[in-house]
């Protein structure tokens, strides 16, 4: 099938970047990282500089690709861009690729960005604070099967940043959301919830993204389909912390 | 910062604020729309101008009319801020962006919305609030106490059809503020449970609809008696 | 040279606690006086350096990827063992144990395995302590799933992503230690070489792949924790960046590398599409649990799967391995899918794929179960096929998955260079030929959570505390050689892309050091290896420059790297006239097609010495003494 690209070229974090056309041809079985793949062999090909974008893993669990594909993150389809396949789109069609854009996800080159912003909001609380070898057999806890079951869908966030992407406001809360709740949920979790919940948001505050306002765009463009209850989890934990925390 | 101020200026804290401003405009929509459906009594506009005077001295129906005022001010103000540096969050836009595929325009729209209310309160308060309390509003006596016309304002008002018609507007801005805003602010309150959420989703809409409609119901009926 | 295993003398099951005791410690204060530098944050690497940052040691870690969360350990879908026994069917750390020695085809150390089994136990619970959501009864209780190579259900999982939940709390302890200072990260780092100083690694030389600056970083000890070198096979169900370039250039800077041709071909993989494919996904093998693997009994059969009537399907593992059926170990089911896809007897349009079929399943559990169990991973297929596994049956066949072979570490972990350490699939220790299924996600943790923190303190009470600047040469020439590199690969004006030339290599090992072998293949493919290096380094295309992002620059350099190993790996392969575990030679197998092992001859480690460019290397052997199992011949029929 034959293409038009449409990618955001940049060539540093300091240059002012914009949109390069490009033509391909390719097969509708290829992921869309492969077909980009492609491109980029034919670029060095001739010799010029190929489109600079992250992947990993290529099965949807790293995190690491991020895409902004015809006004969506992660493109048409609620999957991971290096789980979308070309069979999604229709011959002749204009493919616009841009980096994921937030003040607080800054353009390292072309299409990658810089999300370290998503690891110290971790670094300030995200964790159960417990030294290796202190831990208590495992099952002297016991977790009911759907608290575990709800943990896990909030542990189940890859930190893509589909959801600052996606939001209007650039708003990190689904992630911030869900990264609370995951331990929120546990027991083993709780005895830190309050300074965590507090730390955290005030670190994502510090990293400068938005506020939400419950558009709900972060879950409906969510890859690993994080629900809005993270977040409404989030402000509970922190208003809670806020009101009875010993923290002044 | 005490911890007070530090909770009201995290972005947590502001949204809060504003969802709990917003719910209690919400509260005071009902009393307003349902007091106001005294001047379908057709009784010559007295019930409704008994019970606004009833409104404009009850001291504790003043006291509530500051924090009324207050909320609305505070609404506006916050949502501004928040406004300011959500913009801030995404100094440059996409090229192309498609947010019709994972959100209702009313969600993404709630500053427009809300500034639409904003020139509609203006301008209501204006015509209303400041005849009833500083203009010349005719006098009428109903057994032998006086009451302050302010039906006859309304009627004269509402006689024009532009003014309707933007009354009207405003209600359906209204009630895209509330469809979203409504739900929204539970939200806000942390208030997401998978028993209750179709509940409060119904809800949300039913609210939005209503009470909107209730308002606008006014000046198209009083505008069609004018004709 | 003589390679000492540090096996501590005595009863197997009193080796570790003995050598616990016996290791030298740093007494506390003291241990914020040693630097150590951690390369790679996957399960070894965080869980090492969240780990060695708690009993007060500084450390500095890096990653080439812009998070730490982000290390291919993330992908493993099945789950991790530990003998818990919670189940009450038989279990114990000596099962364990037994089973992942028989598994390894008697090419692994007792001691080592014996010790992985003994503090499986501790990760679960550190990991439940961690907030790790593992999949519960309704009761509350940890819930376990059996797993290839067992029969007792001790595979501790999350969904079809343990490895992920595994992974977050490592990188929760680890982000935990960056917030107190005691670990410092650094991301979008590549780490060039390995720098040693009197004989002992001191430091290493990074790359900043975002700026190109080259820098040193001095420290007590290096450990690496850089994963395996699947990659080198081109098509592999490793991460594209995943590289074997720290261990390769550890390697060269002297450290033996081990049983370089075990590699572990994965059978539940989605078959090749095209030419165009960049990786090979992995389907749990969990599903090996419900999925029954069959084809058609005649081949060219071009009916869908599900107008195949029962009696003309042949259920070839179930025959074949009526015990285990299904659920035989990888490298016999990989063999066994190639050799019907050889008959002529595959299916799909490559025909190079076999049936995986839930049909049964789904009659037996209904929907709901099966989706819950496999839900995630049904998805994931149809994502990538396009076709619904829940109304027909999926087509798999192997992939390249996981390496065995790796650096040699003795008890310690420790690698022929004094101060540098080897941990999780870095090394070669644990699994000899063949790897267990949710054993790697087991040894990656063991080695840093539990090894490695005990370990170390033997080496480092006995080094000075004193610091080497990096402005010593031994860093500068180091350095410099980095530098050189990079200039050499920018300066080459061909014709061939980094990635054609990976695609080819690629070709070459999987055709014939893949899943089976033989040594005129082999001979052949040394060859046209050899040819490939010269190829590299004549006819590389390049573009861009070396002081920015440059992915091409980072390909070639890794791929320089593969040439190389993938020659040790033929080498090694051809050497070992044996067939075991994951390395099957044709002209090595009993009567029915089975690996034949020569333990008279081969049951030891081949540890391959770097000897220069061009060279060959040399043989250094470390017998492998079993006094616990008996070594037999391998039978899941």
């Amino acid at each position: 099938m034959k293409l038009k690209l449409r990618i955001w070229r940049q060539k540093d974090a300091n240059s002012k970047g914009k949109l390069v056309d490009y033509d391909v041809d390719v097969n509708s079985h290829m992921s869309f990282l492969e077909m980009l793949d492609e491109l980029n062999e034919q670029l060095v090909e001739k010799g010029e500089e190929p489109v600079a974008f992250d992947h990993d893993c290529r099965e949807g669990i790293c995190g690491t690709c991020n895409l902004y594909i015809n006004g969506r993150p992660h493109g048409p389809v609620r999957t991971t861009t290096c789980q979308l396949h070309m069979r999604h789109f229709n011959e002749g069609e204009t493919i616009v690729i841009e980096p994921f854009r937030a003040k607080s996800f800054p353009i390292v080159k072309d299409l990658i960005i810089d999300r370290s912003s998503f690891d110290r909001i971790v670094q300030a609380g995200g964790y159960i604070s417990v030294n290796t070898g202190s831990a208590r057999d495992a099952n002297e806890t016991l977790i009911p099967k759907p608290i575990a079951d709800e943990a896990f869908n909030s542990a189940a966030c890859i930190a893509c940043g589909a959801c600052v992407a996606a939001c209007k406001n650039a708003s990190a809360m689904l992630f911030v959301g869900a990264q609370i709740s995951k331990f929120a949920l546990l027991p083993q979790g709780k005895a830190e919830r309050k300074t965590r919940a507090e730390k955290m948001v005030a670190q994502m505050d510090a990293e400068g993204f938005g506020a939400c306002s419950n558009i709900g765009a972060c879950s409906a463009e969510c890859p690993k389909e994080i629900s809005m209850a993270n977040i409404a989890r989030m402000n509970r934990e922190y208003f809670g912390a806020k009101l009875t925390s010993t923290n002044l | 910062m005490s911890w007070v101020a530090q909770t009201l200026n995290s972005t947590l804290g502001r949204k809060l604020v504003v969802a709990l401003t917003g719910l209690f405009l919400c509260t005071f929509l009902i009393v307003h729309a349902s007091g106001n459906t005294l001047l379908f009594r057709g009784d010559g506009g007295q019930a409704f101008n008994e019970y606004t005077k009833f409104m404009t001295h009850n001291p504790f129906i003043k006291t509530v009319s500051y924090l009324l005022y207050t909320s609305i001010l505070v609404h506006v103000v916050y949502t501004a801020i928040l406004t300011f540096y959500n913009q801030k969050a995404r100094p440059v836009e996409y090229a192309y962006s498609k947010p019709s595929a994972n959100s209702t325009w009313a969600s993404r729209n709630m500053g427009f919305l809300g500034t639409i209310l904003l020139i509609f309160i203006v301008i209501h308060m204006k015509t209303f609030w400041y005849e009833m309390h500083f203009g010349n509003v005719p006098i009428v006596s109903y057994e032998g106490q006086e009451y302050k016309d302010l039906y006859a304002v309304v009627k004269w008002a509402f006689s024009q059809w532009w003014y309707a018609v933007f009354y009207v507007i405003s209600m359906v801005a209204l009630s895209f503020h509330l469809v979203h805003g409504f739900r929204s602010g539970f939200q806000t309150l942390g208030a997401n449970h998978p028993k209750y959420n179709p509940l409060l989703s119904k809800l949300s809409w039913a609210f939005g609809i209503i009470i909107p409609a209730v308002f606008a119901s006014m000046p198209v009926v009083v505008f069609l008696q004018s004709l | 040279m003589k390679l000492d295993s540090k096996i501590p003398e005595g009863p197997l099951a009193e080796k570790w606690n003995k050598h616990k005791f016996s290791v030298k410690l740093v007494n506390p204060a003291n241990k914020r006086k040693y630097d150590i530098i951690v390369v790679g944050t996957g399960l070894a690497g965080a869980s090492a350096a969240a780990s060695l940052a708690e009993l007060g040691y500084n450390v500095e870690a890096f990653t080439y990827h812009d998070s730490p969360r982000r290390a291919h350990s993330i992908a493993a879908q099945g789950g991790i063992n530990a003998a818990k026994n919670y189940q009450n069917d038989g279990d114990s750390i000596y099962r364990l144990f037994y089973d992942t020695i028989k598994g390894g085809d008697y090419r692994a150390r007792e001691g080592n395995v014996f010790r992985l089994a003994e503090v499986s136990v501790n990760i679960i619970d550190q990991c439940v302590a961690q907030g790790v959501p593992f999949a519960r009864e309704y009761g509350g209780l940890l819930s376990n799933r059996s797993f290839g190579g067992a029969q007792v259900s001790r595979t501790f999982y999350a969904r079809g992503q343990t490895g992920q939940q595994l992974l977050l709390g490592a990188y929760s302890s680890l982000s935990r230690q960056v917030a107190t200072g005691k670990v410092k990260m650094y991301t979008r780092t590549e780490v060039m070489d390995i720098v040693l100083v009197d004989g002992q690694a001191r430091g290493v030389v990074t790359r900043n792949l975002i700026t190109g600056k080259i820098e040193s970083h001095a420290a007590h000890a290096v450990l690496l924790c850089t994963g395996g070198y699947g990659n080198v096979f081109y098509l592999s169900t490793n991460a594209l960046n995943c590289n074997a370039s720290a261990t390769w250039r550890a390697h060269k800077k002297g450290a033996l590398f081990a049983n370089p041709c075990f590699t572990q071909i994965h059978p539940t993989c989605i078959p090749v599409s095209g030419e165009y494919q960049s990786k090979l996904t992995l389907m749990s093998e969990s599903l090996r649990n419900d999925g029954r693997v069959w084809v058609p009994k005649k081949g060219g059969d071009t009916r869908r799967a599900e107008d195949i009537p029962e009696a003309e399907r042949d259920y070839f593992l179930e025959r074949r391995y009526p015990a285990f059926g299904n659920l035989v170990p990888r490298d016999v089911a990989s063999r066994n899918a190639k050799y019907v896809c050889d008959e002529g007897r595959g299916v799909g349009d490559t025909k190079l794929a076999v049936y995986l079929d839930f049909a049964d399943a789904i009659r037996r559990d209904g929907l709901n179960v099966i989706s819950a169990k496999y839900g995630n991973l049904f998805e994931m297929y149809e994502k990538i096929t396009g076709e619904d596994p829940y109304k027909t049956a999926m087509r798999i066949y192997p992939a390249v998955h996981y390496t065995m072979g790796g650096l040699w570490v003795d008890y310690n972990l420790m690698t022929t260079i004094p101060g540098l350490y080897a941990l999780g699939e870095a090394n070669f220790s644990d699994h000899g030929a063949n790897r267990l299924g949710a054993s790697a996600l087991m040894q990656g943790l063991a080695d840093g959570y539990f090894v490695i923190p005990y370990t170390i303190g033997d080496y480092l009470a006995v080094m000075p505390w004193d610091k080497v600047s990096t402005d010593r040469p031994e860093f500068r020439e180091a350095e410099a050689s980095v530098h050189g590199m990079v200039n050499r690969l920018l300066t080459i004006k061909g014709e061939k892309s980094p990635n054609q030339i990976h695609k080819e290599l690629g070709k070459i090992i999987w055709d014939y050091c893949g899943m089976s072998r033989n040594a005129e293949g082999l001979k052949d493919a040394r060859q046209r290896v050899r040819s490939l290096q010269d190829e590299f380094w004549n006819n590389l295309k390049m573009v861009g420059t070396g002081d920015e992002l440059n992915h091409t620059l980072e390909k070639a350099s890794r791929v320089a790297d593969y040439l190389e190993l993938g020659e040790l790996m033929i080498v090694d392969a051809l050497n070992r006239d044996e067939s075991c575990g994951g390395h099957f030679r044709e002209e090595f197998q009993t009567e029915d097609g089975e690996a034949l092992r020569d333990d008279a001859n081969y049951a030891y480690v081949a540890a391959w010495a770097y000897k220069g460019a061009g060279k060959d290397s040399e043989l250094h052997k470390e017998d492998l003494v079993f006094e616990n199992v008996k070594l037999t011949q391998r039978s899941y029929k």
